[in-house]
């Protein structure tokens, strides 16, 4: 039985590879995607992940498969797409979340488009889904940095973080670090994506974002709380995910995001913190 | 003014947004320590006043100085555009009142905690610490709010209609701390409609319908012309208004 869990990470590399890399990618994304989930924007991570698909294409149209040039090609662009989103929705009178989806759907044509000129359709497949169980020392390096990255600058910024959440007219009045806070926030996002671009490809890297953070929102009402389950959730999923893709010879990327879905639906479920259970049977009323 | 130094002046100050004025030609002063009410219809530029001083809002014309840092202001906005559903405790909301002391990753020392916890009891709200912003009434929402001021230890405090739909108990309470931050000669300037209250508790009145109306002693400026002069204000704007020539000092 032990065997089951333990045996395909003990013996093959590429395996123990993986479930590094999904621990790196869930280490950064977690806490990312519940900052995200916090301030409304978990569509914004979702149309910036498919913006980064053109860029990574100019650097694989020039480079092949090749790890800096689609990891730069991927950054410029979801900075490019980020900045333009919010300059649209400032100075026109779209709003912002419309000039996002019109941004998104750009892109991903746009990028599709580019892998097509050159690669073939394993190319795409790579480009789309990503490659988790051919981690190579570099990509797990950048997926390390990134994660590390990631916790450090959240450390810093968390106090300006959470009260552009809650109440951005006091930060303004006591502070000016809200906005720079958000640009880092929005760069924070964009390395993220292209991290999670490269083990699990432009379609699902959001995922291993927002499952994990929206699953935390149903278990707890603390926000640190909230980003250790995230992590928690994002590793678990990661492992099951790579052992379901072993056993049941399914693609790993996708089954690394159905593992996260199927326990954002257990906590839709049972969450304590409104979950459909306890909407149904919430017990009798308290005394008081 | 005697001795009293100024913390905020208005040269000829017009406020307002695109190009249309929302207060107009204001002109004068207020003294350190003063405790001055701000009152006149809605639509009047109360609150666009109260930004204009904050400086989230640049004047159109004029100057507003003011003596001191714009941090040593602690601005109440009405109805506090707070996400209530944001996943945080009210000793949380409320220790944000030491930005100013801890600044972006400073330590809470203990002293501080003494003062978070003396701040929850002047507000009333001993025993909330732990309790989820999203779980408080209205009222306990602004005495949160009001803790949070306490901490700020502003020499200028600004309040936009801190007591609209709260119910007199709360009302009665925050008001108490008004007076104490009048007596600790802190200025305080308050957007109001209670006009009882504005005669009771304020000194000094604004009354304000864009064009300031009348600015003195409450009881000479809430005079029964004054205040139906504040209700002739037109409230819709002119679409052919000309562009304004009254000079800016």
């Amino acid at each position: 039985m032990l065997d089951l869990f333990y045996a395909p990470l003990a013996e093959f590399e590429f395996m123990q590879r993986a479930l590094v890399g999904v621990i790196a990618i869930a280490l950064g994304g977690g806490p990312v995607g519940v900052f995200l989930m916090l301030r409304r924007m978990s569509l914004t991570g979702d149309a910036m992940a498919h913006a980064i698909l053109p860029g990574a294409a100019v650097g694989y149209l020039l480079a092949g498969l090749s790890l800096p040039a689609m990891t730069i090609g991927g950054l410029f662009a979801g900075v490019i797409v980020a900045v333009a989103a919010g300059l649209v929705s400032r100075f026109t009178a779209l709003k912002e979340d419309a000039s996002l989806a019109a941004f998104y759907l750009l892109s991903l044509a746009l990028g599709v488009t580019i892998v097509s000129l050159r690669g073939s359709n394993v190319d795409l497949l790579h480009v789309l889904f990503g490659t988790v169980l051919a981690l190579d020392d570099s990509t797990l390096l950048l997926l390390a940095s990134i994660s590390t990255m990631t916790v450090l600058a959240l450390a810093v910024l968390y106090r300006p973080l959470v009260l552009e959440c809650v109440d951005p007219i006091f930060l303004r009045s006591v502070s000016r670090a809200g906005t720079p806070t958000h640009l880092i926030f929005l760069g924070l996002v964009v390395m993220n994506l292209v991290g999670g671009f490269h083990a699990l490809g432009t379609l699902l890297a959001v995922g291993m974002m927002m499952l994990p953070a929206a699953a935390s929102r149903f278990w707890t009402s603390d926000i640190t709380m909230m980003m250790i389950v995230s992590i928690v959730v994002g590793i678990v999923s990661g492992f099951s995910g790579l052992l379901l893709s072993f056993h049941a010879e399914l693609p790993a990327g996708p089954a690394i995001i159905l593992s996260a879905g199927a326990i954002y639906v257990i906590s839709l479920v049972l969450g304590r913190e409104g979950g459909l259970l306890w909407l149904v049977w919430p017990g009798r009323h308290l005394e008081a | 003014m005697g001795l009293t130094s100024t913390v905020i002046r208005f040269d000829e100050v017009t406020l307002g947004y695109g190009r249309r004025p929302a207060v107009h030609h204001l002109d004068g002063e207020i003294p350190a320590g003063s405790l001055i009410a701000v009152v006149g219809p809605n639509g009047a530029g109360k609150s666009t006043l109260l930004k204009g001083i904050v400086g989230t809002l640049k004047p159109l014309d004029g100057h507003i100085r003011l003596k001191g840092p714009a941090s040593g202001i602690a601005y109440l906005p009405q109805a506090a555009e707070i996400d209530r559903s944001f996943p945080l405790s009210v000793y949380d909301l409320v220790a944000m009142g030491l930005w100013s002391r801890s600044g972006l990753f400073g330590g809470v020392a203990r002293r501080d905690r003494t003062r978070i916890e003396e701040a929850l009891a002047a507000v009333g709200l001993i025993g909330f610490e732990r309790r989820p912003i999203s779980t408080l009434s209205g009222g306990q929402m602004q005495r949160a709010l009001f803790a949070r001021l306490l901490l700020q230890d502003a020499p200028v405090i600004l309040l936009d209609e801190p007591f609209t739909a709260i119910d007199a108990k709360t009302t009665a309470d925050l008001l108490d701390l008004v007076r104490r931050w009048h007596d600790e000669s802190r200025t305080v300037v308050a957007v109001l409609h209670d006009l009882d209250m504005v005669r009771r508790t304020f000194p000094q009145t604004l009354l304000i319908a864009r064009e300031p109306v009348a600015w003195g002693e409450t009881g000479e400026v809430l005079s029964p012309e004054n205040l139906l002069k504040a209700r002739r204000m037109v409230e819709a704007y002119d679409p052919h208004a000309d562009v304004c020539h009254r000079s800016a000092a």
